[in-house]
């Protein structure tokens, strides 16, 4: 088995009195999709901000590739080769697919005594990056906002993948689309861990977790309630996790089946 | 993942979809309406094009930045009392105090982006609406305008300025006039009337090219292409586009919206140091209104007042609007209070479009 590439041990965030998160540990390997699970409120969001830089953890430690981090800004966990993709604010829709492409990392090139942005080389880039994740754009100036919601957020993975993250978290991804859409974005997600990437992938879908997921965590009220493999536990335990076991087993009875 | 229910865009369509159509149309219109209504009043004689070219440079200079402020998502209300508080700088500094008209002319450069930079900094610190922010600056400066002129001289107007700037070496860059051979040469071909009389018997009507034009043609070009070619260009769409999504992605959104808030600043400065130029003097009520002006003439050009979406081109064309408007409603002898009407439908008017494309660009129903 693989060393982790990320490792986040006993990390807890506290916000004045509230406490968000109560010591969770977590690790990831290249090439292996984690699912972090649990329902609104569990701590995951906050989880994977201390994974990005967003906030800075109240206690505990984050190894990346063996070394300790100590992340002040997305920009340096960035650096570091931790890419973030969030449910709703991946894309900028009135922007152009290529103009989105490269915010933040645009090529430049140098006419005279002007640097100027090489949009040759950014437009050929975007066009062949989206081929390669089986969205045909009509042409790379075509605003986002005229994308779906699945193709906007394979946009943000493949610009993720080609500007060398080592370390991809999807936040949500699946959450707001439909069925043909979740299925497209869970084949990207695949093609790529295949690479060697490890993926971060936060739902709240068990379906969807158990498609992809080689390890689930389940996050709750803060704390982790233990991780699993693949294989070792099925949908029903996982779903009894997150809801933290009791309430959901009345509600099943009322409602007869599972959510 | 092609969506065989997406139909193709037809060519038209897509041609449609760019900022400045509308401002293109407008600005098509309004000739045409002049040229009909007032054709033989002058406006398109030599003099009268350097009279409207003049107007819509005005507006131009603070459109620009107007423009890309609006882009990378925020608003400067300070910006008309900044024009009067930098014409009375440079007067006092200049003819009170007897300083070069060059010194006078950087300091007031100096003061003008350090407040615009306060006006970011202010924004960014405390996340307020630069609505609001600027607004209070609106009222700040202006009234520190008359209290400064009022202290020095017991006047709102201080005058002098042309004397005090004779042989200075930067007044010209402001206040002059460039290509004067080539106009000479032209009165001399016929193509321009000459004075018939008077002192300056023989020389063209217009002697040249005001550098008020040159500024703005030259801050137009810049505006374009920083917007559209650059690096930066792209980080003050991301901005106003959503400033937290770019931020997620590295883009200093900050310093973007800081700089564009000293550029709407330094923009300011050049149209109150023209116009000082011009006028030979400075008045504390120098400005008033230019900001909502500017803020009219981007919004013609297309761009959204919510940010990230604009074009220069479009914002430089909603000027010529303005400024032909203003003039030919004069020379075609209109009502001059009607000019106000017309703007205040055409304002309208654009935002309708404006909120039209957006929704084909976004797909938006």
């Amino acid at each position: 088995m693989t060393a982790p590439l990320i490792e986040m041990q006993d990390i807890e965030k506290h916000f004045g009195a509230v406490i968000a998160l109560g010591g969770v540990s977590f690790d990831v390997r290249p090439g292996e999709c984690h699912c972090l699970l649990g329902d609104n409120g569990a701590g995951k969001s906050t989880f994977i901000k201390t994974m990005s830089g967003v906030h800075k953890p109240s206690k505990g430690t984050i190894m990346f590739e063996g070394v300790e981090m100590n992340f002040n800004s997305p920009r340096d966990s960035m650096n570091a080769g931790i890419a973030t993709v969030y449910q709703d604010l991946a894309m900028i829709p009135l922007m152009s697919v290529t103009r989105n492409f490269w915010m933040g990392n645009e090529p430049v090139k140098k006419v005279g005594p002007f640097t100027m942005m090489d949009f040759a080389k950014a437009n050929d880039v975007t066009m062949s990056e989206m081929k390669k994740m089986g969205i045909n754009l009509r042409e790379s100036n075509q605003a986002v906002g005229t994308l779906s919601g699945g193709e906007r957020q394979t946009v943000a993975i493949a610009r993720a993948v080609y500007f060398g993250a080592k370390l991809l978290i999807l936040d949500e991804p699946t959450s707001a689309l439909g069925v043909r859409q979740t299925a497209n974005v869970l084949a990207n997600i695949d093609k790529v861990r295949k690479q060697g990437i490890a993926v971060v992938f936060i739902t709240h879908n068990v379906r969807h977790a158990m498609a992809v997921g080689d390890r689930f965590t389940v996050l709750n009220r803060g704390k982790t309630l233990g991780t699993a493999v693949r294989g070792e536990i099925t949908p029903e335990e996982l779903q009894d996790m997150m809801a933290g076991g009791e309430e959901l087993a009345t509600l099943e009875g009322s409602l007869g089946g599972t959510v | 993942m092609t969506d065989e229910r997406t139909k193709q865009v037809s060519k038209l369509r897509q041609a449609m979809i760019r900022p400045e159509l509308g401002a293109i149309a407008g600005t098509i219109l309004v000739f045409v309406f002049f040229f009909m209504i007032a054709g033989d009043s002058g406006m398109f004689g030599p003099k009268g094009i350097q009279n409207w070219t003049v107007v819509s440079a005005q507006f131009a200079i603070i459109a620009v930045g107007a423009c890309l402020l609006m882009i990378a998502g925020e608003f400067d209300l300070s910006v008309g009392s900044m024009i009067g508080f930098a014409g009375i700088v440079i007067a006092i500094l200049s003819v009170q105090w007897g300083w070069p008209v060059w010194i006078a002319i950087l300091v007031a450069f100096v003061i003008c982006i350090a407040l615009g930079a306060l006006n970011g900094f202010l924004v960014i610190k405390t996340g307020l609406p630069s609505f609001i922010v600027t607004l209070a600056f609106l009222y700040i400066l202006r009234g520190l305008t008359i209290w400064l002129a009022i202290l020095t001289t017991q006047k709102t107007i201080i005058g002098g300025v042309k004397q005090a700037a004779e042989g200075d070496w930067l007044a010209p860059l402001f206040g002059g006039t460039i290509l004067k051979g080539l106009f000479q040469w032209f009165a001399d071909m016929g193509l321009i009337d000459t004075f018939s009389r008077g002192s300056r018997i023989g020389q063209p009507v217009v002697e040249g090219v005001p550098m008020l034009v040159v500024w703005a043609i030259g801050l137009i070009i810049f505006g374009q292409w920083l917007l559209t070619r650059t690096r930066f260009g792209n980080w003050i769409f991301a901005a106003g586009g959503d400033a937290q999504a770019a931020r997620y992605v590295g883009v200093p959104v900050n310093r973007v919206k800081m700089l564009m808030f000293m550029f709407t600043a330094f923009c300011a400065c050049v149209f109150a140091t023209a116009q000082v130029m011009e006028f030979g003097s400075a008045a504390a009520d120098r400005g008033l209104l230019k900001e909502f002006e500017a803020i009219i003439c981007v919004v013609i050009g297309g761009a959204l007042l919510t940010g990230g979406y604009g074009s220069v081109v479009g914002a430089a064309l909603g000027a010529l609007i303005f400024g032909v408007v203003q003039q030919g409603l004069f020379f075609s002898g209109a009502e001059s209070s009607l000019f106000r009407v017309f703007l205040g439908t055409i304002l309208i008017l654009a935002v309708i479009l404006n909120t039209y494309i957006r929704r084909m660009i976004t797909g938006e129903r």
